[in-house]
């Protein structure tokens, strides 16, 4: 039997983490973050955990990924310019190949932007939000039993892939209570990462394996020697520009993913398989979202409803194929336009794509939606 | 030469290095192997961390646990790193423009938390690697591509700031005296506590030769000029000191480690 417990969405992340081995947390308050770090805060030195309150946004994720090259499952949270003052040093988490999860709970932008209600605006950033290229995983919960689930995978995509994954949660799910079944250990999937197989002097840091492109890792502190660098280096980990050595190193943190789409990939189809209308939408949109289609459904038009789990990699196949069928794609989001970009991408044009943009601070109701499906019924 | 113990600390393969013959730099590496191979540490037990410029470069040359990470961060990484895996002796090599620039308030945290890791600071008055670019520490007057008719900002004093910031050992060398370098440096590993051994180094391409000190050695003479003794020091007058590098160890000191006071709330938790 599982535990039942009540929860917000940021303590459910926080307990997710927890539960999926997180033993570092460095963080820095932020409105509408904070509540995971102040989790956190209490959780970790009572399991033997560190928790470290930085000096800046930009300390919190340089502390994050010294905790995980010693070898422990590492997380910081934050949101709006928080995240904006992280992505310096989650480009050399990318590049160096360090796992970590990194939080961040939506709120307005750009700039201070409006702290304290929901927005859906960092979508793109979440994909390129750092300079140079890389392959990105992000997740979007849609309830606070999903906070805790998602917590757990994106530890273990950071461990398989050896990268950070992102959680793009929003600040209507963060301070939402729901009830949550918690799983006893044991019963869901925990991963670790790859550790090298080979004697000290013998590893080479950043040698691939051909079968998945990802090296295993050491810890320091383990009797492995290793150099971590944000330039472009070669397998031994050592800085190089030879054009062989940089175009392997880069190709290879873009194919990494690519290459497990499949894998990492998640959605949820809601009755789109005779659908001539679908809505697709994410994290709290997507609750409003399913009301109305739902609604629509009692009033016989056949209307369904997508949901990517996964932001990145988009879902793009899987929108194709319902485009095949559905005339009409609405793309209800909390912003002027971003991951409708990407469904557009998807459909090739098979179905007509509608976008409908929220800025002001609320979330879409479903009279809203409906009102949009009503549009085009 | 260097002693074979100290070229077993070394990654031989990357040399000749990527600074300029006659650099300041290389005598506070040896001073560093040096103080490492003294105090007998183990290359995978030790951690060296750096930041960018010129300075930063120096974990790639040394075979131990590296981190080679982002400008004027290495401390929080640093931090990570320490308080996940206590038993490491943590290192963290850092220019003047990374400690005290763009990494200021990494440095005075990590002064206020007295993490034990070594904060050595290679300061040689200037942004080296992009060029010379004036720093917080290029002396008042002095030349760089961005100061062409001379630096109007005070410079900054790096161990009063360490020692205003809660640091428990700070001390400065220059590296026209490399025994003194190394002696500070062993003094501050072996210190349990956040320590500060700033080193006063030489560049003679993008600060020498803009100030009219055009050889290494012009260089090397101008800092051992400069440098006057804290017991010196202690009778000479305001302006006698101003552009003087005072040499000594300013701050030895024992408080509570951080990651000693993290671990003891730890057990206080748990026992609850």
């Amino acid at each position: 039997m599982p535990d039942v417990a009540f929860w917000q969405g940021n303590q459910a992340i926080a307990q997710g983490a927890l539960a999926a081995g997180c033993m570092f947390f460095a963080g820095y308050p932020i409105t509408p973050s904070s509540d995971i770090m102040e989790e956190m805060a209490k959780e970790l030195p009572a399991s033997g955990g560190r928790f470290i309150q930085m000096e800046d946004e930009i300390g919190s994720i340089a502390a994050t990924i010294g905790g995980s090259i010693a070898g422990l499952k590492s997380m910081t949270a934050s949101s709006g310019p928080g995240i904006s003052l992280k992505q310096e040093n989650l480009g050399l988490a990318y590049m160096a190949e360090i796992p970590l999860v990194l939080v961040n709970v939506m709120r307005g932008g750009p700039s201070t932007g409006v702290p304290t209600k929901i927005s859906q605006m960092d979508v793109m950033q979440a994909r390129w939000g750092c300079h140079g290229d890389h392959g990105t995983i992000a997740y979007s919960p849609s309830s606070v039993q999903e906070c805790y689930e998602i917590a757990i995978k994106a530890f273990n995509a950071a461990e398989r892939y050896r990268q950070p994954v992102i959680i793009l949660s929003d600040e209507v799910l963060g301070h939402m209570r729901e009830k949550v079944f918690v799983p006893p250990a044991g019963s869901y999937a925990v991963a670790n990462r790859k550790r090298p197989g080979v004697k000290p002097e013998k590893f080479v840091p950043y040698l691939a394996d051909p079968e998945d492109d990802i090296p295993p890792m050491a810890s320091f502190g383990d009797g492995y020697r290793w150099h971590v660098t944000g330039l472009a280096h070669n397998d031994f980990g050592f800085p190089s520009a030879r054009e062989e050595e940089v175009e392997k190193n880069i190709t290879r943190l873009v194919r990494k993913i690519d290459r497990f789409r499949d894998d990492i990939v998640e959605y949820e189809a809601y009755e789109v398989d005779d659908a001539d209308i679908v809505v697709v939408s994410y994290g709290t949109v997507a609750r409003s979202s399913i009301t109305a289609v739902k609604d629509a459904r009692k009033r016989g038009l056949k209307v369904g409803h997508f949901r990517p789990v996964t932001l990145w990699p988009f879902p793009d196949k899987e929108i194709f194929q319902i485009s095949k069928r559905a005339k009409t794609i609405i793309v209800p989001e909390l912003n002027c336009g971003q991951m409708v970009l990407e469904v557009e991408r998807a459909v090739h044009g098979r179905a007509k794509v509608i976008k409908k943009g929220l800025v002001n601070g609320e979330v879409f109701m479903p009279e809203q939606i409906s009102s949009f499906i009503q549009e085009v019924a | 030469m260097p002693r074979p113990e100290i070229i077993k600390w070394l990654r031989t393969q990357f040399f000749p290095h990527m600074w300029c013959p006659g650099c300041g730099h290389g005598i506070i590496l040896h001073a560093l192997l040096r103080a490492l191979t003294d105090l007998e540490k183990k290359p995978e037990e030790t951690v060296i961390a750096s930041g960018i410029g010129c300075s930063s470069r120096m974990p790639g040359y040394i075979n131990a646990c590296t981190v080679h990470s982002t400008h004027g961060r290495s401390l929080a990484f640093a931090t990570g790193i320490k308080l996940a895996k206590p038993e490491l002796t943590v290192i963290d090599v850092m220019g003047d423009g990374d400690c005290s620039a763009i990494g200021g308030n990494h440095f005075i945290h990590a002064c206020r938390r007295n993490i034990d890791i070594t904060a050595i600071v290679m300061n040689n008055n200037i942004y080296g690697m992009t060029g010379g670019q004036a720093s917080p520490t290029t002396p008042e007057g002095a030349r760089a591509t961005t100061a062409p008719y001379g630096v109007i900002d005070p410079s900054f004093d790096l161990c009063k700031l360490a020692e205003g910031a809660g640091a428990t050992f700070v001390a400065r060398s220059v590296v026209s005296n490399p025994k003194q370098c190394e002696k500070y440096i062993v003094d501050g590993i072996k210190h349990k506590g956040f320590s500060v051994v700033e080193i006063i180094s030489t560049c003679h391409t993008q600060f020498g030769r803009r100030n009219k000190f055009r050889s290494p050695i012009d260089n090397i003479n101008r800092v051992k000029d400069l440098s006057v003794s804290q017991a010196k020091a202690k009778d000479m007058t305001p302006e006698e000191l101003k552009g003087k590098y005072v040499t000594g160890l300013f701050v030895n000191v024992e408080a509570p480690e951080y990651t000693d006071q993290y671990f003891s709330l730890v057990d206080k938790v748990k026992g609850e």
